[in-house]
């Protein structure tokens, strides 16, 4: 009894226990009793009712497929054809088997992942320290203020200067979505110039959105803007954990949403 | 001057895995600044060249069978030391800072979505025969699968995928790289042709064959009769 309770914890599910007991036959899945297994199964359901074991539905399911196939069997093969013709539906016992043969590879695939895990736990990368050229001053962090990026976008908008304006959109984007889509971006890669953020825009209002969802960034500290020297491009990475000093949110998106003289879209 | 070999140096200079369009792009900035005519022969390098050049180099370093190796872990390459020699590096660099290892049952369903992605909770729950709400909660929160779209049928419930973050914590290159994959990616079990048993799918005699003994079970030991 003791030892069955020990092997009751390794069991992951019905399959888990049906996969054992096959293995204790040492025969192949293909082959196994099916009406043999139903009864070691049913023992084994029984076992932990005995040990006031809280015995899991899908066990009870399993006991219940078993004792159908097992009782099917004691059929005439005739009468079992009839039967089968009734429900149209696949041969119980092979539906059984096709389970158990797939539940196994996969657990024997996942003791090979296990190895996978193992080893690149075990596995180094090399990461070398930058180079160091350059006297060693901390990197120049210049800050950008909110004009330089209102110049920045004023200067992408201009690319849509001659679009009618009068016409009627559909608000196809969303700030939220944009936020994500930058978010992705960052993780791609670390730093992102700014027009490369309005590469793919198609429209003035999608240029807005855009730049608001980047402004929305900046106030959730998720992204800083440095313009690495004067009139060069401005970049946008991903934050530092450290957060920054939150200097001008409130003021920014109002800024925005002034300059841009559109209705925020949402 | 050799593709590979210039390939070889920036890799071995470089402070993070690089993908080959990271490389193609390497390339042609290189040849935009360079006054000198060798970077200028590789502007137009293309990414198919760089992974084949990444490939020999690849080669070249197992065979030589250095205590590195030149590994691609989910798109990007890099040197990385061979197990074997973890003990002293870990002295030397400390222990990665990795989370707990990952349970059977999480690496059973981490198996199952990695091969059959995109797939359901309910088609999980199928192939493993048992509730996977605790096992998905953990390999979410550590973002080693995510929903990746919803199914079409009743109810549209989320299909789940893995992660890069799933290949990098495997060392994998690709979901192509999984052991097995062509067998165990979307071909579903075949019923053998050949039966092995005397009935179809298992190995009960037939009933007017049957003792009563193997009916009841209660001689586990006997064999199955062989087919008349």
């Amino acid at each position: 009894m003791a030892e069955y309770k020990v092997q009751f914890e390794i069991f992951e599910g019905p399959l888990d226990l049906l996969l054992y007991l096959v293995r204790q036959e040492e025969v192949d899945i293909y082959e196994v009793n099916l009406t043999k297994l139903a009864t070691s199964f049913i023992e084994y359901v029984d076992l932990m009712r005995e040990l006031d074991l809280d015995i899991a539905g899908e066990f009870l399911v399993m006991a219940a497929t078993l004792m159908y196939i097992k009782s099917r069997e004691l059929l005439p093969k005739d009468l079992q054809v009839a039967v089968e013709g009734e429900e149209e539906g696949e041969d119980p016992r092979w539906e059984l088997i096709r389970q158990l043969v797939e539940y196994k590879k996969f657990k024997d695939v996942a003791v090979k992942l296990q190895e996978h895990e193992l080893s690149q736990e075990n596995t180094f990368p090399r990461l070398p320290g930058k180079p160091d050229f350059a006297a060693d001053v901390a990197p120049v962090r210049p800050q950008v203020s909110i004009f330089d990026l209102v110049n920045a976008v004023n200067a992408v908008l201009k690319r849509f200067a001659t679009q009618d304006t009068r016409d009627i959109f559909e608000d196809k984007w969303t700030v939220s979505e944009k936020i994500e889509m930058l978010v992705n971006a960052m993780k791609a890669r670390p730093a992102l110039k700014f027009s490369e953020l309005f590469a793919a825009a198609t429209s003035r209002t999608e240029v807005v959105v855009t730049f608001l969802a980047m402004l929305e960034l900046i106030r959730l500290k998720q992204i800083i803007i440095t313009q690495p020297e004067p009139f060069s491009e401005i970049e946008i990475a991903a934050a530092p954990p450290a957060p920054a000093p939150a200097a001008a949110e409130t003021h920014t998106t109002s800024t925005v949403a002034s300059i841009t003289g559109e209705p925020q879209p949402n | 001057m050799e593709l590979k070999h210039i390939l070889e140096a920036v890799l071995f200079s470089a402070q993070k895995p690089i993908t080959p369009r990271e490389l193609r792009e390497l390339f042609a900035a290189t040849a935009e600044q360079a006054e000198e005519a060798e970077p200028k022969a590789f502007k137009k390098v293309k990414e198919e060249a760089i992974v084949a050049a990444l490939e020999e180099l690849a080669r070249e370093h197992e065979a030589a069978a250095r205590t590195y190796r030149l590994v691609c872990v989910a798109g990007a390459w890099q040197f990385a030391s061979q197990p074997d020699y973890a003990p002293w590096i870990r002295t030397l660099v400390g222990a990665k800072n990795r989370p707990p290892r990952l349970s059977q049952p999480a690496l059973e369903t981490l198996a199952i979505i990695a091969y059959r992605q995109p797939l359901t909770r309910a088609e999980i729950e199928q192939i493993r025969g048992v509730a996977v709400d605790g096992v998905m909660q953990t390999l979410m929160e550590r973002a080693l699968v995510e929903q990746v779209g919803r199914a079409d049928v009743p109810g549209r419930p989320g299909t789940y995928g893995t992660t890069a973050l799933f290949l990098e914590y495997f060392g994998l290159r690709a979901l192509e790289d999984l052991p097995a994959a062509d067998e165990l990616r979307k071909i579903p079990v075949k019923r053998p042709e050949e039966l092995l048993t005397a009935e179809p799918g298992l190995a009960t005699v037939p009933p007017d064959q049957l003792t009563l003994e193997q009916v009841e079970g209660e001689k586990p030991n006997v064999p199955p009769s062989p087919t008349p």
